[in-house]
């Protein structure tokens, strides 16, 4: 068992074990910090991978943007401990089943499946690479997302601001 | 080297992770971040898919990814604060007005 193999299997761990705790927790804060700790994992998995600038990205606006604005809304909101409701033993008998139907079914075609052998970090596609095909080949998508960012905006202000009356 | 297929297999057990608790959870804020959680899933594929292809288009997929999730949660949030003050409440079995 190799290096590369331990760590994966570290990160892997950790990440599992965050998503558990999100569920598990009661308190939507701790659920918002188990969350982080997704998502760091999943940065060094993207390391790992060789894929630096997709870590970097996930750090700084997954890990740092998108976490902040919802911890920010649940401070804002104050948002308590969920409480407990006669619906959840519905989910309890249909969602379990259905989750690991979903996930055994996708892990099943995976295994089946004939993949190119394995992800290759010594062949590291730069940053510079990366560019090249965002602003050349997928320029026009780039500009569309900037658009859904503009909208997304107006749509957030227009949503949260106070109704005067 | 690292298979493939443990990345899928682990993409494919957050994402069932992120359902287990999109159907779960009763706090709406919660129910949002199973979503991103699935979201999140979904981009470790796309960089295992990348790499194991050796182009970076998958890699430009899950730059989109972020900044669809980035613009979604601006506006879910936007929309939680708004249900929240109206219903005085995050529980998402107490917005019911369209059921029978």
């Amino acid at each position: 068992m190799n290096a590369s193999l331990a760590i994966f299997f570290v990160l892997a761990a950790v990440a599992v074990a965050a998503a558990v705790s999100l569920i598990l927790q009661r308190h939507p804060i701790h659920s918002a910090l188990s969350l982080i700790v997704v998502m760091v994992a999943l940065a060094g998995l993207y390391l790992l991978m060789g894929a630096e600038f997709v870590a970097a990205v996930q750090i700084i606006v997954y890990g740092g943007a998108v976490m902040v604005l919802f911890v920010f809304v649940i401070m804002l909101l104050n948002a308590g401990e969920e409480e407990h409701t006669n619906f959840s033993k519905l989910a309890a008998y249909a969602g379990i089943p259905m989750a690991v139907a979903v996930a055994g079914l996708i892990a099943a075609a995976i295994t089946r499946s004939t993949l190119p052998p394995a992800p290759d970090p010594t062949a590291l596609t730069s940053t510079k690479s990366l560019s090249m095909l965002l602003f050349q080949d997928f320029v026009y998508p780039f500009e569309l997302t900037s658009f859904l960012i503009l909208v997304a905006i107006l749509g957030a202000i227009v949503l949260a601001q106070r109704e005067d009356n | 080297m690292i298979p493939t297929n443990y990345y899928l297999i682990l993409s494919a057990i957050l994402f069932g992770l992120g359902m287990i608790a999109f159907v779960f959870k009763r706090n709406i804020i919660t129910i949002f971040m199973a979503i991103e959680l699935m979201l999140n899933a979904v981009n470790l594929a796309f960089v295992a898919f990348s790499k194991a292809f050796g182009k970076s288009d998958g890699e430009v997929f899950v730059l989109f990814v972020i900044v669809v999730a980035a613009a979604e949660a601006a506006v879910g949030l936007g929309i939680i604060i708004l249900t929240a003050r109206n219903r005085r409440s995050l529980n998402v079995e107490r917005v019911d007005l369209l059921k029978l």
